[in-house]
Parts: structure tokens; C-alpha cells; sequence
């Protein structure tokens, strides 16, 4: 009787919630079964799996999805690696702390239009570019980013924006290490790397893990800086899922193929969650 | 023979002067409690010691050795801090070989030094666990069992009881009086707690303000104390002082006016001249309540009954309040007329500068 109550008052929430989630759903799977081209209005027709096919055999889907991953992992690692030597760096008081700080946080502050827009126009061009002008006062050839490195190009952008975030959590962590525990290993005879080996990493590794689950949500669907900056290219170079299934989308107007290759990355998205839970996940249990 | 010897340690924080001077040596075995109120240097003097905190002037010695400038790791010396501080991340195995593993101690060494540690500290069952699937006092004990393991010259122990509930407490008291008996190593433990003091150590530390007040053995320092806030510092509930008014001289003894009465005191236990004002100090338990021929009356304000005893809080004619210990069932009332006796033995004299100016009873009569 109690448990009848309790479901009738939490259905109104549920309901609207699955709602909210099926809808979309149902109806991107309805569109990625039909013909959906918006140059050819009315004819609707049923395709079966050949959105599916199309989209898979597309000259930009292995590329995209290599790229998705190759994106995905570097990041995280940059982030996370460079993230945790910063944050311990930066824990120690020392003057110019909290300006030191701000700094370290603002770039999340940046919305990614911007960031790719200083990171094209300011850092790499490779005309008038920082990079350009450090390489030429060394003597060297200017390199042109976008076009020869598009992809690590893109990961130097979207590294710089998430850095950030990964520093301000391990900062937060950092702050509630136990400093009796650091001083027990001091008088044990550790040394800071010890401390930083034993202590410090094991304190870090449910913030790291809450980094990459929350990164990994945002990192498969990269877009922006991509847009802006290299436009998916030179050819697929640096084009991910998330800008192929907008090429497919808003370039070729083929919102069928579109729906069909936004399912696959649905289907991509829970592939790497399961193999990213069972890495990471057990140390968010308890 | 001191084995620990510390000489005129100063410790200066940016605007602060933590510590103004310390003088102590302490011999090997010797188990020595720092005890005093909140903020008087305790704690800073056992981490100057332990290497944590850098001193600003003076020099630590131990065991013939200069250990000042050294790093705390190099000081053979083991601590167990206030929060345990277990790493939380490694087993009770792993806590207690934590400092061997680090030293490079082969393997079948530690195992067996592990072994018998956990063996004396009733460890063995819980060696697999981490530290929070331990209760508190399993806790206290493998913080303990990580010092012992390292066998240092000398244990510090920072406020170890006090995240214990009473009766834990209590017991792990006791453990620590047995450990010492059986290490025989030399511990240096800090409390706030003057029981925790009295009842473990050899001598007690007594600090005020960054300096030492006094040190003695327990006894000493309650029967014995040489300033008004030792003597009020020892001891529950704290001692009672009263004014007095007017030092009157007889032949042998003097005689004091507390405003409610005279108390005459031998003139042989006095140190020096007698100056020309004092206090009177009196423990509640050296005065008793009684029918008639008391020093002095007063009426009772309030009982605090303990069970064991009762502590009364008697209003004197002159508005002032004193305790008195009483025995438990005394059958006394609140607003009921007493007279006090009091124990001329154990009358303390301070003069103005609140130092003690009085002697012993049994000291006196040598003289």
C-alpha cells in the first residue's frame, strides 16, 4: 500500500523525465530509418538500415571516429597528468598565490568559440602567430598549425580550455589532504616524492576520477573549436563524429544519415563509458 | 645523565613568540607529560622537537647528538599525532611497515619486526583492514604500533586521547602506562589534560605562555607548587584563594586575617622575609565541614553531588565563594550555616607577584 503511494507521487517526475529522453530518442531512431534529405522534401519514405550503411561506409567515418578517440584520450591524459603536477605545485603557499591561481583557472572562463579564435588567429597563425614568431627569432621555419598538425592542433586548444577544471578539482582535494597524515610520512622518513607517490596520488584518485568521467562527457562531442579553427580538415584530418554528423547534417541537408550517425555515437559514448566505469568507477563506490 | 636536553629554545611565528626560552633535560626512560592550557606551547615545543617546526634559537639535544638543523626523519624519533594520521589509503600491515619499507629494511626483517608489533598490540586480526574499518581505539593502538615499530630513542605523543571517549579513554590510558613499563623507552606526551598528566607521568612539564612554569613529579607539583598558577592549574576543582587583609606577628607564627576569621601560620615555613601582603591558598579537599570549633563559617550556596563525593560551594560572610570537598553523603543542604576546618598543613602562601612563599610543613620543622 505505502509502496503504491510512494509510486503514484514520484510518477509525475518519472514520467516527465522519460519523456524528455524518449522523445528525442524515439525520434531520431524514426528519422535514421527513413529517407530524410532536405533538398528532396516529401519523399519520406522507409530506408531500413541504409542511412546506417551510408553513414558507415562514408569516406569520413573511420577517420572521424579515430579521431574522436585520439581526441578523447590525450586530452584526458594532458589534463589529468599535467592537472595533478600543477595542482601539488601550486599547494604550497608562496607569494602571488591567489593571482597565481586566477590565472591558472581563468581559461575556463573562455567560451570555446573564443579559445579556438586566440588559439587560430594569435597563437598559431603562422604568419603574425606567437608560435610563428618564437620560431622565427630561433632561427626556424614558422609552422603552419592548422594545416600540418590540425588534430594536435585542436587538442592544444580543447587541453587548454579543460585544464582548468581539472586543476580547480584537484586543488579543491588537494586542500583537504590531512597535513598530520604528510607530516606522519615526513617523520617516517618520506621524502616529497614519497609523500606525492603514497599520499598524495591515492588522496587524488576519486577527484581524477570524477575529472575524466565529467571531460569524457564533454570531449565526445567537441565542436566548436573545431568549427572555427580547421573546419574538420585539411580533407578528415581533424574532423570528429560530432562534426561529421553536422556535415551530414547541415552541409549535405541528409538529416537521415545525420540521425543514423548520431545514434552511432550514442552507441560510441556508451562503449567508452563501460570501459571507462570499469577503469576509474570503483573508486567512486562507497 | 640527560639524554634529551633542550636549552634555550626560542620559536618566533611572524608576530608571535610561541615559545620564550624553554630549559629542559630529560633522562633516558624517563616518561615526561607537557601539560598547560590552550595556546602556551606545548604542542609547538613537541613538533619543535620532532622536527616539524624549525626553531628560531637555541639548541635540541639527543643522546650526545645535535639535532637542531636535522630533518625529523633523521631524529630517530616516533610520533603519534592527534588524528592517528594512518595513511588511509594502505592496510595496517602496510601502515606499520610504511617507515621500514622507505628505510629499505629487507623484507623478512620487517615482516617479523610487523609481527611482533601487531603480536603485542593485539593487531594480528585486523592487519588486512584499512584504517576507517577500524573503531577509534583499534585506531590509537596501530598509530602506537607504527612508532613502536620504528624503535626510536624517544616516543612524542601529541594529545593521543582526545578524539577517545571516556571510558576508552580510560583504558588506553592504561595500555600506555603498561607499554612504557615494558619498552622502557623515554615518551614525551602532550595533553591538556592534567589527570592524563598526573597519572602517567615521571615528571610533569607545566607550560604558561611559551616559558615553563614549573617541572616536578606529580606529587610535587600539587603539593609543591612553586606559583599561583600551578597550584591552581593541579588539582579538581582548583584551589581556592583567599585575601588576606592583615598580617599580624606573633612569636613563632603569624597571624593572617581572611576577613572571616584567623589563620595562624608557623612563621618557620615561610621562605625569606615576610613580605607585606600574601594570598591564601587552600585545596577544597583539605577543608572539612564541621559542627563547631571551624576557622571560619559560611553558608552553602550549592551541592554538586559526584557519587564519590560532593563538592560545595560555600558563601563566606564577606561575599566570597569557596569550594569544599565533602564526603558523599553528608546530608547537607543548600542554605544551611557551616563552620570550615581547615588543614594548617596544606595552607599554600603567594605573595603579590603570585609566587609561592610558603615551605612544606615537613621541610619546616628541620629547620
Amino acid at each position: 500500500m505505502k509502496r503504491t503511494i510512494t509510486r503514484l507521487l514520484m510518477a509525475p517526475s518519472v514520467i516527465l523525465l522519460l519523456i524528455w529522453m524518449i522523445v528525442p530518442l524515439s525520434m531520431t531512431i524514426y528519422f535514421s530509418t527513413i529517407r530524410f534529405n532536405l533538398l528532396y522534401p516529401g519523399q519520406n519514405n522507409f530506408v531500413g538500415w541504409m542511412n546506417f550503411e551510408f553513414f558507415i561506409t562514408d569516406p569520413g567515418f573511420m577517420p572521424a571516429v579515430l579521431n574522436t578517440l585520439i581526441l578523447l584520450i590525450s586530452v584526458l591524459i594532458i589534463t589529468v597528468v599535467l592537472g595533478v603536477a600543477l595542482s601539488a605545485l601550486i599547494d604550497k603557499p608562496f607569494f602571488g598565490q591567489g593571482i597565481v591561481r586566477v590565472l591558472l583557472i581563468s581559461p575556463f572562463f573562455i567560451m570555446p568559440t573564443v579559445n579556438a579564435l586566440i588559439w587560430k588567429n594569435m597563437m598559431m597563425n603562422p604568419v603574425y602567430g606567437v608560435f610563428a614568431w618564437i620560431s622565427q627569432s630561433l632561427g626556424l621555419e614558422p609552422i603552419d598549425w592548422l594545416s600540418d598538425f590540425p588534430l594536435m592542433s585542436v587538442i592544444i586548444m580543447v587541453s587548454w580550455q579543460w585544464l582548468p577544471f581539472a586543476i580547480l578539482v584537484f586543488v579543491t582535494a588537494l586542500q583537504s589532504q590531512d597535513t598530520e597524515q604528510k607530516e606522519a610520512a615526513q617523520m617516517d622518513g618520506a621524502t616529497g616524492w614519497h609523500i606525492f607517490r603514497y599520499l598524495t596520488i591515492p588522496h587524488l584518485s576519486r577527484p581524477i576520477a570524477v575529472v575524466v568521467m565529467i571531460e569524457t562527457i564533454f570531449l565526445l562531442a567537441v565542436f566548436a573549436e573545431i568549427f572555427v579553427s580547421t573546419g574538420g580538415g585539411p580533407g578528415y584530418d581533424s574532423t570528429n563524429l560530432a562534426y561529421l554528423i553536422y556535415n551530414q547534417a547541415l552541409l549535405q541537408y541528409d538529416v537521415g544519415v545525420a540521425s543514423a550517425g548520431g545514434l552511432f555515437a550514442v552507441i560510441l559514448a556508451n562503449i567508452v563509458a563501460f570501459f571507462l566505469i570499469r577503469a576509474v568507477g570503483k573508486n567512486l563506490t562507497v | 645523565m640527560s639524554y634529551l636536553t633542550i636549552t634555550e629554545l626560542q620559536k618566533h611565528y611572524d608576530s608571535y613568540h610561541a615559545l620564550r626560552g624553554i630549559n629542559l633535560s630529560i633522562t633516558e626512560g624517563e616518561f615526561v607529560v607537557f601539560v598547560g592550557p590552550s595556546g602556551c606551547g606545548k604542542s609547538t615545543l613537541l613538533r619543535t622537537i620532532a622536527g616539524l617546526e624549525s626553531s628560531s634559537e637555541g639548541s635540541i639535544n639527543l643522546d650526545n647528538r645535535d639535532i637542531t638543523e636535522l630533518a625529523s626523519s633523521k631524529r630517530d624519533l616516533a610520533m603519534v599525532f592527534q588524528s592517528y594520521a594512518l595513511y588511509p589509503h594502505m592496510t595496517v600491515a602496510d601502515n606499520l611497515s610504511f617507515a621500514l619499507r622507505l628505510a629499505k629494511v629487507p623484507d623478512s626483517e620487517i615482516a617479523e619486526k610487523v609481527r611482533s608489533v601487531s603480536a603485542s598490540l593485539q593487531l594480528d586480526p585486523l592487519l588486512d583492514r584499512k584504517p576507517k574499518e577500524l573503531s577509534g581505539g583499534q585506531r590509537q593502538r596501530v598509530a602506537i604500533g607504527r612508532a613502536i615499530v620504528r624503535q626510536p630513542k624517544v616516543f612524542l605523543f601529541d594529545e593521543p586521547l582526545s578524539n577517545l571517549d571516556a571510558a576508552l579513554r580510560v583504558q588506553m590510558r592504561l595500555e600506555l602506562a603498561r607499554l612504557h613499563k615494558k619498552l622502557g623507552t623515554t615518551m614525551i606526551y602532550v595533553t591538556h589534560d592534567q589527570v592524563e598528566a598526573m597519572t602517567l607521568a615521571d615528571r610533569v612539564v607545566i607550560l604558561n605562555a611559551g616559558q615553563i612554569e614549573q617541572v616536578g613529579t606529580p606529587l610535587e607539583l600539587y603539593r609543591q607548587p612553586n606559583s599561583r598558577f600551578v597550584a591552581e592549574f593541579i588539582g579538581t576543582p582548583k584551589m581556592n584563594l583567599l585575601e588576606v587583609f592583615d598580617i599580624t606577628r606573633q612569636d613563632s607564627q603569624l597571624s593572617l586575617d581572611i576577613g572571616v576569621g584567623h589563620i595562624n601560620f608557623p612563621n618557620n615555613r615561610i621562605n625569606g622575609p615576610v613580605p607585606s601582603s600574601v594570598k591564601l591558598g587552600i585545596r577544597p579537599e583539605h577543608m572539612h565541614l564541621v559542627e563547631e570549633g571551624g576557622d571560619f563559617s559560611g553558608k552553602i550556596e550549592l551541592v554538586e553531588h559526584l557519587g564519590s563525593e560532593a563538592y560545595t560551594h560555600i558563601q563566606l560572610d564577606n561575599q566570597q565563594t569557596i569550594i569544599v570537598k565533602a564526603p558523599a553523603r553528608s546530608n547537607i543542604q543548600d542554605g544551611q550555616l557551616v563552620q570550615i576546618k581547615i588543614d594548617l598543613d596544606e595552607v599554600i602562601l603567594f605573595n603579590d607577584s603570585d609566587r609561592v612563599i610558603s615551605k612544606l610543613a615537613e621541610d619546616a620543622t628541620n629547620d
